[in-house]
């Protein structure tokens, strides 16, 4: 509490220059066209010959007994997603030196749909994506890698460290039950971020969904562009849980968020946080991470907050897909990142929620850590949790046209 | 040492003359795969794409698609999707009557009062474009929000409503597409400008015409080809953008681009984006037609 006003973000720059994640993911929706035609040109191509996948929906049995380590890990994540100290990431470092697996790792995910697409074609056509472990939210991407059995099933009895230490908010989750394929990376929450000063019109802080349709905003609320996530909250809105939400309530939810639309300034892609900090938008929904990271970089004023109504808990996963080259030393690195004293060295760079609430005293430690280990978007107390909701689970194609029907018309206005 | 000193054309053979007649082709023969692998077979495939469906069942199993004349699909992305097509349009012509209006007199004071820094000038023009699309555009982003540069101070000194904003309307996308096709308008129009005749104006300033009748009479109607070919590149790639419309938009102002972005990325549903592209480039087909029966100019290939 005595170096509160120290601001960690000032410490760590005193020892390493830090681009903030942020700053890449803003430019990466743009990109996201390029990345796609490929995966169009393959959808145009001859790949109707029913090449998708195998035939049992059950899931598919995979020989982990027959696995060797090859010492080799092709590692696909998000930008600005692991800790990193002068180009190097120490705790990749330290799984070379602990298991000789040497890690090739970058960073091609910049959306969820457009990373999809790019291993697509090669999963449909029965060949390896040239990726050993990729990190996908969950969401409709994942139940289709799911659905069409394009993920290797993890041998649970190999992850002793996420039997141990993983967040009960990451075991056995909704969107894959028992953790038959995934394993948590990072979690967050979509809230609402406010700027204070802005929302002073009000009289009070804003404190609930409801507050985005309040007039007195007009022309600055900040929306999603995601349509899982407008419709989420427009279903908070109306009082209903996104979980076990039905067609009904999702027509009453668009309906109510295009009665919104003449408040909203736009729909967002990740440069919400832009609009928010250049004062465009005065409150806007707002992943949790982001608003910590503006805080402690230039824009301390800004708040972030769990509504009333609920904040919506999302959780990027790690996953093999089908054809990995070295499937089991995926496996090793999955359940390395569960050990507390790597999940530490993880939470205190990337700032979104860790999923070993036990690397919390160890973050505490940590040079400039205190912040972090203290902040309840970071490690969220039982209370805040109690808060968190669930997205509803799409679950195939018709369902995925009945929800993009409803909601979609509101954003391509 | 030939006794006979006609032509050397007349003592070719037969198999000289095949060669000759084939030149032609074979010089062409680059164009035409060019336009084989970059247009003909990507269009065909999008046609096709565009005319297949598939069963929709409630799962994620991926259903292959099948071709099935599937008209439909034209019918559905036409129904839902007509308004953003239309805005596109407005949006893209808005853009070239704006880049025509301020790239003209740009371009003729160029041409014709450069002098020996012609090209310093063409040079500068270019120059922010030497910095990436998306960094400009996203530069835009920042001047024009509500407490960038230009508004804050404007509200300040109380000249605009508290509230007031530009970034997220109509104009904000227009302006920006605008700023980006600048050159596009200019540069056939100063090629055009240039390569007009000097001795025409001056013949036309001899026989007493007032400057805005030179200009009338032989400038302008010199120069239509360049004002056509700047119409058509800065008309046909404004109907079609979509990163402008993201990064300056608000919620009444999608393109078509970004609809077709939407159902191929997010919604998976690749038929559709097939049909809804292939409606946008047959209306662009009709109207550049139309417009070039309508103007009559046969050297526009000169200047694209």
């Amino acid at each position: 509490m005595a170096n509160e006003h120290l601001d960690p973000a000032w410490i760590r720059g005193l020892t390493e220059p830090r681009l903030s994640r942020r700053d890449m993911l803003r430019y990466a929706g743009v990109g996201a066209g390029a990345v796609g035609l490929s995966a169009f040109l393959a959808a145009c191509g001859a790949k109707t010959d029913g090449a998708a996948g195998g035939t049992s929906s059950s899931p598919a049995s995979f020989d982990w007994a027959a696995q060797q380590l090859h010492h080799k890990l092709n590692f696909a994540n998000w930008p600005y997603y692991i800790d990193t100290h002068k180009g190097t990431h120490p705790s990749l470092d330290l799984f070379q030196t602990q298991t000789g697996i040497q890690v090739n790792y970058r960073v091609p995910i910049n959306d969820n749909a457009a990373f999809y697409q790019t291993l697509r074609p090669s999963l449909q056509a029965g060949k390896s994506t040239g990726w050993d472990l990729v990190v996908i939210t969950n969401g409709v991407q994942l139940s289709e890698l799911i659905a069409n059995d394009w993920l290797i099933p993890l041998d649970l009895a190999k992850l002793p460290n996420f039997a141990k230490y993983a967040s009960p908010a990451v075991k056995d989750p909704t969107y894959d039950p028992k953790n038959v394929y995934t394993v948590a990376w990072q979690s967050g929450i979509t809230g609402l971020a406010f700027s204070p000063k802005a929302t002073a019109a009000l009289g009070r802080e804003p404190d609930s969904v409801a507050d985005l349709w309040n007039p007195v905003f007009k022309g600055h609320v900040g929306m999603m562009s995601d349509n899982t996530e407008l419709g989420s909250v427009g279903l908070l809105h109306t009082g209903v849980d996104p979980a076990t939400s039905t067609q009904t309530q999702w027509k009453a939810a668009a309906a109510s968020l295009m009665q919104q639309q003449p408040l909203v300034r736009n729909y967002y892609d990740q440069s919400y946080i832009n609009a928010l900090e250049n004062g465009d938008t005065w409150i806007t929904q707002a992943w949790s991470g982001d608003v910590f990271i503006a805080n402690q970089s230039g824009y301390p004023d800004l708040k972030f907050i769990v509504p009333k109504e609920g904040a919506m808990f999302w959780t990027d996963n790690m996953m093999i897909p089908v054809g990995a080259e070295n499937p089991l030393d995926a496996l090793t690195y999955m359940d390395f990142v569960y050990d507390p004293k790597i999940a530490a060295m993880l939470a205190n760079y990337i700032w979104y929620i860790s999923p070993v609430p036990a690397s919390k005293p160890l973050v505490a430690a940590m040079p400039g850590g205190a912040a972090v280990a203290a902040s309840s978007l970071v490690y969220p107390d039982a209370q805040m949790q109690s808060d968190f909701r669930e997205y509803y689970v799409i679950k195939g194609q018709t369902d995925l046209n009945a929800w993009n029907n409803i909601f979609e018309p509101i954003i391509q206005g | 040492m030939s006794s006979s000193p006609g032509p050397p054309a007349r003592r070719r053979s037969s198999g000289q003359r095949l060669r000759r007649g084939l030149a032609p082709y074979g010089l062409s023969s680059g164009g035409a795969i060019w336009l084989l692998v970059f247009f003909v077979i990507p269009m065909l495939s999008m046609l096709i794409l565009s005319l297949k469906s598939q069963p929709l069942s409630n799962t994620f199993r991926i259903v292959p698609y099948t071709f099935t004349w599937h008209w439909a699909n034209y019918h559905a992305v036409w129904s839902l999707y007509h308004s953003q097509l239309w805005r596109a349009c407005y949006y893209a012509a808005a853009v070239t009557v704006g880049t025509l209006l301020v790239g003209y007199p740009v371009a003729y004071w160029i041409a014709f009062h450069g002098g020996r820094h012609k090209t310093t000038f063409l040079f500068l023009l270019l120059l922010p474009f030497f910095v990436s699309f998306v960094i400009r555009s996203l530069v835009w982003q920042f001047i024009l929000s509500d407490g960038g540069l230009v508004f804050r101070g404007l509200e300040a000194i109380h000249l605009l409503p508290h509230g007031f904003h530009v970034l997220g309307t109509s104009t904000a996308v227009i302006w920006g597409i605008s700023y980006n096709a600048l050159p596009f308008m200019v540069l056939p129009l100063y090629v055009a400008l240039e390569k007009i005749d000097r001795r025409a104006v001056e013949a036309a300033k001899d026989l007493y015409a007032r400057p805005s009748l030179v200009f009338r009479k032989v400038i302008l109607p010199l120069s239509l080809p360049g004002v056509f070919a700047g119409i058509l590149l800065t008309f046909v790639p404004a109907s079609g953008d979509y990163v402008e419309a993201t990064i300056l938009g608000g919620p009444h102002t999608t393109m078509v681009g970004q609809v077709i972005q939407f159902l191929f990325l997010q919604g998976e549903q690749y038929a559709q984006a097939a049909a809804l592209s292939n409606i946008l480039m047959a209306l662009l087909l009709a109207g550049i037609l139309l417009y070039a029966r309508a103007l009559g100019t046969r050297q526009i290939d000169e200047y694209l």
